[in-house]
This record gives C-alpha cells, sequence and structure tokens, in this order.
C-alpha cells in the first residue's frame, strides 16, 4: 500500500492492490481516505487484461471454446454455454434433448462450485478461515465432475458447438447424486458458521447498501441486484437450454446490503440443488450431438474404413466450419450475472469478431456507490459481495 | 515419536549446510499472488483435500517481506509485469520462483500483444509447472522438486538458481581479456 497526502493533509489517498489478499485477484483501488471513512473511491484495472476478444478473432469457432474457460475461470461452463449458444443461434441449430438436460445439470453445479469459492474467499476476506476449507471440501466433488466428464479440473471445455463431443461416462449419475445428498448438509454447516454468527452479522448488515433504482440504474445484474429486491434472471427472463420447464425460484433480498447479497446466494445453491434434481430425473438415453455433418467428424472406425469421411474428418479439423453471414448476441445466467457474447461472421471459419459482455466489469461499477461514505474496512466486505472475477473484468 | 531411539543421546551430529537447507526447505513460506486461474488450483492446493501443509507451504503470506517463494500462478500482463518484478524485489533473500502454469511459464495459449510470453523473462525462475491449469498434484510435485534443488544447495558461493540480478560487469582491469 503506497500513501500520499494532499496538499491539505485533510485526506490520505491509499493504493490498494494489485497485489492484495482481498480484492480477488489483481484489482487495484485508489482509495482517498478522510481519518477511516471513505471519500472516493476509484477502481484501476487492466492488470490481467489478456487480450482475449482479439485472440478469439484469430482461432477457429471451434478453438475459441478453449478461450473462454479462461474469462470466468470460476465457472468455465457458464461461459462455454454463453459463447457455444451464440455460436448455436448463428447456425440456427436445434440441439438434442439430452443435450440439453446435460447442459442444465453442469451449469447448474458450475453455479455452486462458484459460489462456493465466492463464500470461502468472501468469509476469509472477513475473518472466518474454516468455512473456505469446508466450502473446498465440497468443491473438489464438483471439480471431479468436471474431470468426470472432460478430463480436466478447472478449465474442462466441455461443451461443444452443437452439443456435446462424448456423452457423459456411466459414474456421472451417481457421483452427482451422491453429491445431492450430502450438499444439503454441507450447506448447513456453513450457514452454521455465518448466517446467525454476531461478528458475521455486524460486518454485514448495513453495510454496502445499493437501492433497487440504483442497481438498475448501474446495469447490475445476478446477485448483485437480486439482492437489491429485483427480481430478474436471465434464466427466467429469455429461458435458454430448456430452462422453462425447471421449477425453480429466483431468490431476492430485500435492503440490498452485503447479508442480503449473501443470503441470496446461499439460496441459489439451494435452488441449483433442486434443479439438478429435476435434471436427473429427466434424463434419458439419446444422442448428444446436432444432426449436422460439418460440427463432429465421423467415427473412427468409418474414418479408417471410408474414404469419405476421412475427407470430412480431415476438413472438420483443419479448417473448421463456417457459419452463415451475419451476427448473433446470447446471454445466460452465469454466476455472476448476466453474460453474453456477442459473435460476428462473415461467413469464414474464424470469427471477424467476439465481443463479451462480462457481469463482473459491470457490477464493479455499484463499488464506489457502496463503499463511499463508510469504513474502509467495510471495501472488503463490499468487494467479496458483489462477487468479481478479475479475469472476466480485464479479459 | 520413534525418533529418541534413533538418538540415543539426544546428540545429532550434521553440517551446517544440511541444517540450514533442511529449515528452509521444510518452511516454505509462498507470497499471495494469485493472477488468473492457475490461482483457483493454487487455492484449491491448500484446502482441505490437498493440504499444502503436509509440504511446510501453507503459510500464505499477504506481504512479500515475510515471503521466501512466489508461485506464479496466472498469465502475467504487460501491465503486471512491472508489479510482478517490484514485489520480487521485496521479498528478503533466499528466495525463489515457482512458475505455474503453461501461460507464466511461456505465455500459454495467449500469444498476443497482452502477455508476457514466460515469467522467466522477468524474475528468475527455478520450477515451472505445465498445464492450463496444473492439477494440485503436479504443483506439490513442483515444490517438492524445488525442496530437492533446496536440499543441493551450498552454504556459501554461487547458488544453484540463477541469480536475480544481472552477472556483474568484470572489475576494471588494465590487461584486455585475451578470451
Amino acid at each position: 500500500m503506497a500513501i500520499a497526502t494532499s496538499p491539505e493533509f485533510k485526506t490520505i489517498t491509499i493504493n490498494m492492490g494489485p497485489q492484495h489478499p482481498s480484492t480477488h485477484g489483481v484489482l487495484r483501488l485508489v482509495i482517498e481516505l478522510d481519518g477511516e471513512t471513505v471519500v472516493s473511491l476509484k477502481p484501476v484495472i487492466g492488470y490481467l487484461h489478456t487480450g482475449m476478444e482479439k485472440s478469439m478473432e484469430s482461432k477457429t469457432y471451434h478453438k475459441s471454446i478453449t478461450v473462454t474457460d479462461r474469462i470466468d475461470y470460476l465457472s468455465p461452463l457458464g461461459n462455454n454455454m454463453a459463447y457455444v449458444a451464440a455460436v448455436e443461434k448463428l447456425m440456427n441449430l436445434t440441439i438434442p434433448e439430452r443435450a440439453q438436460v446435460i447442459r442444465v445439470i453442469l451449469l447448474e453445479l458450475t453455479r455452486i462450485s462458484s459460489h462456493l469459492v465466492w463464500l470461502g474467499t468472501h468469509a476469509i476476506d472477513l475473518g472466518a478461515m474454516s468455512v473456505f476449507l469446508y466450502c473446498f471440501r465440497e468443491r473438489e466433488k464438483l471439480l471431479d465432475v468436471n474431470d468426470m466428464v472432460a478430463g480436466s479440473r478447472l478449465t474442462p471445455s466441455y461443451f461443444r458447438v452443437g452439443g456435446f463431443f462424448q456423452d457423459v461416462p456411466d459414474t456421472f449419475v451417481p457421483h452427482v447424486r451422491k453429491f445431492l445428498e450430502e450438499f444439503p448438509k454441507a450447506l448447513g454447516e456453513y450457514q452454521n458458521l455465518l448466517t446467525k454468527n454476531r461478528i458475521w452479522m455486524k460486518r454485514t448488515i448495513g453495510v454496502g447498501v445499493l437501492g433497487a433504482e440504483q442497481a438498475i440504474d448501474l446495469c447490475l445484474t445476478g446477485p448483485a441486484l437480486r439482492g437489491s429486491g429485483v427480481r430478474y434472471d436471465v434464466r427466467k427472463a429469455k429461458p435458454y437450454s430448456g430452462y422453462e420447464t425447471y421449477d425453480f425460484e429466483v431468490p431476492t433480498g430485500r435492503n440490498g446490503d452485503v447479508y442480503d447479497r449473501y443470503l441470496c446466494r446461499i439460496e441459489e445453491m439451494k435452488q441449483s440443488l433442486s434443479i439438478v434434481r429435476q435434471g436427473l430425473d429427466r434424463l434419458k438415453p439419446g444422442t448428444v450431438r446436432a444432426d449436422n455433418p460439418y460440427l463432429f467428424p465421423a467415427d473412427r472406425t468409418d474414418v479408417k474404413l471410408n474414404m469419405e469421411e476421412l475427407i470430412y474428418h480431415f476438413k472438420i479439423m483443419s479448417e473448421g466450419y463456417r457459419p452463415p453471414i451475419g451476427d448473433a448476441y446470447f446471454s445466460v445466467e452465469s454466476p455472476k450475472g448476466e453474460l453474453g457474447f456477442y459473435v460476428v461472421s462473415d461467413g469464414s471459419p474464424i470469427p471477424l469478431r467476439t465481443r463479451v459482455r462480462p457481469p463482473s466489469l459491470i457490477n464493479l461499477q455499484a463499488l464506489a456507490d457502496m463503499c463511499i461514505g463508510r469504513m474502509v474496512a467495510d471495501v472488503v466486505a463490499c468487494i467479496g459481495s458483489i462477487d468479481i472475477v478479475l479475469g472476466e473484468v480485464d479479459r | 515419536m520413534g525418533l529418541e531411539e534413533l538418538v540415543p543421546d539426544g546428540i545429532l551430529t550434521t553440517t551446517v549446510e544440511k541444517m540450514v537447507n533442511w529449515a528452509r526447505r521444510s518452511s516454505l513460506w509462498p507470497a499471495t499472488f494469485g493472477l488468473a486461474c492457475c490461482a483457483i488450483e493454487m487455492m484449491a492446493t491448500s484446502a482441505a483435500r490437498y493440504d499444502l501443509a503436509r509440504f511446510g507451504a501453507e503459510v500464505f503470506r499477504a506481504s512479500p517481506r515475510q515471503a521466501d517463494l512466489m508461485i506464479v500462478a496466472g498469465r502475467v500482463s504487460k501491465k503486471m509485469a512491472p508489479v510482478l518484478k517490484r514485489i520480487y524485489d521485496q521479498m528478503p533473500e533466499p528466495k525463489w520462483v515457482i512458475s505455474m502454469g503453461a501461460c507464466a511459464s511461456c505465455g500459454g495459449i495467449f500469444n498476443n500483444y497482452a502477455i508476457v510470453q514466460g515469467v522467466d523473462t522477468v524474475v528468475p525462475v527455478d520450477v515451472y509447472v505445465p498445464g492450463c491449469p496444473p492439477r494440485p498434484e503436479a504443483l506439490i510435485y513442483g515444490i517438492m522438486k524445488l525442496q530437492e534443488k533446496i536440499d543441493r544447495a551450498p552454504l556459501k558461493g554461487p547458488d544453484p538458481a540463477p541469480m536475480s540480478e544481472p552477472p556483474a560487469p568484470p572489475p576494471p582491469k588494465a590487461s584486455s581479456a585475451s578470451a
């Protein structure tokens, strides 16, 4: 932290970050303090700028899926979904029923695992160490699911344009069912540790209050908006992947403070469990690939025996597919808020332009409004409550 | 413990070098320096299932002045590189660097205008851990490899690791070198 005094010696300016344990990555905040009260706060971003949108303009549509994993690395499958759905919209594809159900199951499991990281780090920031260890204990089981379906824990890149490349293994359903049985107990443990904890309540209730109108004016989405009492969820407003057929509630808060956002996310995890349960019940055997010969290579044995299949295989692997000329925007409800992808195609295998609408960047705008006039210690609580991921802020 | 039987008189002879290296390798304190995706796996490594405490390296320090190991976990942007160098310079000697993941080691999949193509262009790296991101087991293996390296370090004389500073300029000698 660098400290500089203003010429009048009334306020001091401190520099929080970019290397700070409570900024959830490499966020830098320039805070002007009068004593311990925040007078002004300005986030300085770009320390993790990766040029992802530019990178995606030099990769084929298929290769870009791996880049989307690394935008919001806490919910990689949510990013996969937003991207592949945008390309699917562009190509006007119909996704098989089974693939849609598996997508919903995986998206909700990813939501839980993202909220678990949020809960653990938020609790550590406010001084509760043990919650972190319990959260990661449960999260490991969800990473095992990623490992099972895609062979990678954190960056699975499992979704494909047109469904999936492979179906889930046989161990998938029993593993998820076991998780569904165990997780409510663990969720109760977290709540025992925090919800009625007097220190936790003192640090969070009435802190970082945002009114509903203010939240809408700031374009907030996700739990940061719902904590202020606005019932907006992309899964309900613009349903995708069959979300309209699932029965679930959209939890909202009342006061718009850090505590309400905490309760919202806890409740969201319960709702996600219910969606996963409904998804598992309606999972029926079937294909997971859309009916389009340009998207998926033929069966391996056919490739070895037939010239035609070999040529197709070569074309798909070397060139990729060509969506028609046009553009498409698709948004999903990621754990952080409304995540959208805008893809422009010029008819070639490489997108002309890909643009991300990152919820973390837009939610970060609210930080100054939450913190000004409050103590500097509350800044940490506010950062945690809007749940930013710097990979998504900077891209 | 059973250890007492091995040293019945309560006396153990060793060299200062071995003892110092044993102490250094057994309590590596990493700096909390998470950049991107790999930082999440680094957190997972220190959490319940993988339990980095078994290797004495679980004390993540927020201040570089209290740390002797820097795990560069994630992609280093060109804006972040000077900050990273400064944090490295603030760490007291002896210090080590683990480059975790493909991005930190060589730029990974991001070969573009924004990303430093390998953190070894900024700070000297002792151990490279491949993967995108590496699994926690891989990071633990990297830390074990670093411990082996610390074991071999001589107490005096040049460190086996490349030094952080560029080699000192040759002393001003009148006679020009024949080589």
